[in-house]
């Protein structure tokens, strides 16, 4: 028996990447202008309005569809500046906006009601009555859940809702609720909510100290390791500390999310979706991603056992985990 | 400004709970407290029965009581949890969205930090749902609170921001105090009791940085803004809200209400909260759209 067809939703961070993503088969697309209105607001990165509608042609000549996250918290008495990028994704041919402010979901719904709203993983909406709340006041069509729940918990969210769910299942794996954290602005000043950026590189530093490389996110050591082993880079939550006499990382190791093996359960569980995270990752590495996700979705609407064995290498030597979709993992 | 006592965070013994808010309810010089659980379902049933008993004492003592819901709501009896409180006949403070799902429409309601209010389209959007008074969130700027008070003013909605205590930072699915002690959430054995203040988190220098609540992170920092409000005040923020800690909570509402009133200058005020725990660093940074670590004064 077939299994259901599973959307597989890719990122891309600039032009290249986009049509890699495409050219490796991507069903969708998802990106972002070069601005503090999306959360992957880094140098070099994202969309100018021209590149937003070629990737959105490019992407639809492929037969994909393309998603513009524009998922920060706009500033108060700039607003405007998030108004404008909602319509600019219209205008640029875009199939959908994510979005995770209230008052910016309000707005799309009411000036661009034609223009399919998901929500963002940023909203952190993680049960059935937040998600119907979403659904209801804004006509959002899709949730990207939260990484804080387990594929139990996934399965019973979608008996109790009648819009679409898109979940993580590779990358960068956020340990607090997404949308809500301020870690990275307690050391820096700058976070993922105002600036689009989590631990931002503009305030880390490098140093070496007696014969450790130390990483400093403005003034806090997030790790130490001997100066000649690889440096991981220092996001906040994935740092070394000490804390009731143990020294460790207290909050999650340095790791990445790979649920490639739970594939054919989320498909039970009614996921319409499959998000890979990684806008800020290589158009090499997307490829390379989207290629061996796109077999195993493909193996899923045929009705094969999901080839697992070609993801492994993907995360490329780093240590992967399933996060919250085990509930031990809490 | 009017001062609101925000949600005991931590999770103490039910009897300190009591003598808790007995004493807030009789001496302390607020004008609102906000009560019950937000941080962790699972500490819910300690203090539960003792939760009406407080509330009409504060009543007596001529506070305004407002329940506080849960931050972060993921389990079937977490819902149970918010549909009670909509029909508890007390005003309800939002912590998570899914509690609008609960309350009637034109039901009244505060919001508080964890939700996140950074601009005035989303003020506006709540302000027509019924939200009276707004916690910020506490990484705004003075710029963003400033332009939040102008329009929760045109809006007819309170201001409040975070003015004393450790700064809720994040959230999560996992338990930190159940992870150190090597356990699951789900068979955790309330280790966080043994914290009343949050669990110290240190950088490999050995420098203060966070503090671990269960489920939550919150700074190391005490936030204090008692030296910054003049301009809060100028700018039409309505309400300061002070989060229970251990030590003398009654004190530190005297000093934020003669603060508040400026009855005693900053540097006065600042001193005497600074002497009730010498050995708590302050933070302000996030005021100045710094690192929200730093201590401007």
């Amino acid at each position: 028996m077939n299994g259901p067809a599973l959307e597989l939703v890719c990122p891309a961070g600039t032009p290249a990447a986009l049509r890699a993503a495409v050219d490796a088969g991507a069903h969708t697309v998802y990106c972002g202008f070069a601005d503090e209105t999306n959360a992957r607001n880094f140098p070099g990165l994202n969309f100018s309005r021209d590149e937003m509608a070629a990737g959105a042609a490019y992407a639809h000549r492929a037969g994909s569809k393309l998603l513009v996250a524009i998922n920060t918290f706009p500033r108060a008495g700039a607003e405007a500046i998030w108004h404008h990028a909602v319509a600019d994704a219209r205008a640029a041919g875009a199939d959908a906006v994510i979005l995770a402010d209230l008052g910016l979901l309000a707005y799309a719904a009411e000036h661009q009601p034609g223009l399919r709203r998901h929500l963002s993983v940023q909203a952190a909406a993680a049960n059935a009555d937040a998600i119907m709340f979403y659904a209801e006041t804004f006509g959002v069509k899709r949730v990207v859940l939260p990484r804080v729940l387990s594929v139990e918990e996934i399965a019973a969210i979608n008996r109790d809702i009648d819009v679409e769910t898109e979940v993580f299942v590779f990358g960068g794996l956020c340990v607090m609720a997404e949308g809500r954290c301020s870690l990275s602005s307690y050391a820096t000043g700058r976070s993922p909510n105002m600036n689009g950026a989590c631990s931002p590189a503009s305030h880390v530093v490098y140093t070496e100290e007696q014969g450790e490389l130390v990483s400093r996110l403005g003034n806090f050591t997030i790790h130490k390791v001997p100066k000649d082993a690889p440096a991981p880079y220092p996001t906040l939550c994935k740092g070394c500390f000490s804390a009731g006499g143990q020294t460790g990382h207290v909050f999650e190791d340095p790791i990445s999310l790979d649920a490639a093996e739970l594939i054919p359960r989320l498909a039970k569980a009614g996921v319409t979706a499959l998000k890979i995270e990684g806008r800020q990752r290589s158009r090499a590495y997307v490829s390379a991603v989207v290629k061996s996700f796109r077999r195993a979705t493909d193996a899923i609407a045929a009705g094969r056992p999901v080839p697992v064995s070609e993801l492994a290498h993907l995360t490329e030597g780093q240590s992967s985990t399933l996060g919250a979709y085990r509930k031990a993992w809490r | 400004m009017r001062l609101t006592l925000g949600p005991m965070l931590y999770n103490w013994p039910a009897d300190r709970w009591s003598d808790f808010y007995a004493r807030i309810a009789d001496e302390a010089p607020v004008d609102r407290v906000i009560i019950g659980e937000v941080v962790c379902s699972k500490r819910l049933p300690f203090y539960q029965n003792q939760i009406p008993e407080a509330v009409e004492r504060l009543q007596r003592g001529g506070k305004e009581v407002v329940l506080a819901s849960l931050g972060l709501v993921t389990l079937p009896r977490e819902r149970k949890m918010l549909a009670e409180l909509a029909e508890s006949g007390l005003p309800v403070e939002v912590n998570d969205l899914t509690m609008l799902r609960y309350l009637a429409p034109g039901t009244h309601f505060t919001v508080g930090p964890l939700v996140n209010v950074y601009n005035e389209g989303t003020l506006g959007f709540l302000a027509g749902r019924g939200a009276t008074t707004v916690c910020l969130p506490p990484e705004l700027s003075f710029a963003s609170v400033a332009a939040l008070a102008a329009a929760g003013a045109q809006l007819g909605i309170e201001i409040e921001v975070w003015a004393f205590g450790r700064v809720p930072l994040a959230i999560s699915g996992r338990c930190y105090h159940a992870r150190l002690a090597g356990l699951a959430k789900d068979s955790c054995q309330f280790v966080c009791d043994a914290d009343p203040d949050g669990l110290a988190v240190e950088t490999l220098d050995g420098q203060p940085f966070l503090a671990v609540n269960g489920v939550q992170t919150v700074s190391d920092c005490w936030a204090n803004l008692a030296g910054d409000l003049a301009p809060l005040s100028e700018a039409g923020v309505g309400s300061l809200r002070l989060s229970p800690h251990t030590g003398d909570m009654t004190e530190v509402a005297r000093l934020f209400r003669a603060a508040a009133d400026f009855r005693i200058d900053p540097d006065e005020a600042i001193a005497g909260l600074a002497a009730l725990a010498p050995e708590r660093r302050f933070s302000n940074g996030f005021l100045f759209a710094q690192a929200g670590a730093e201590w401007t004064h």
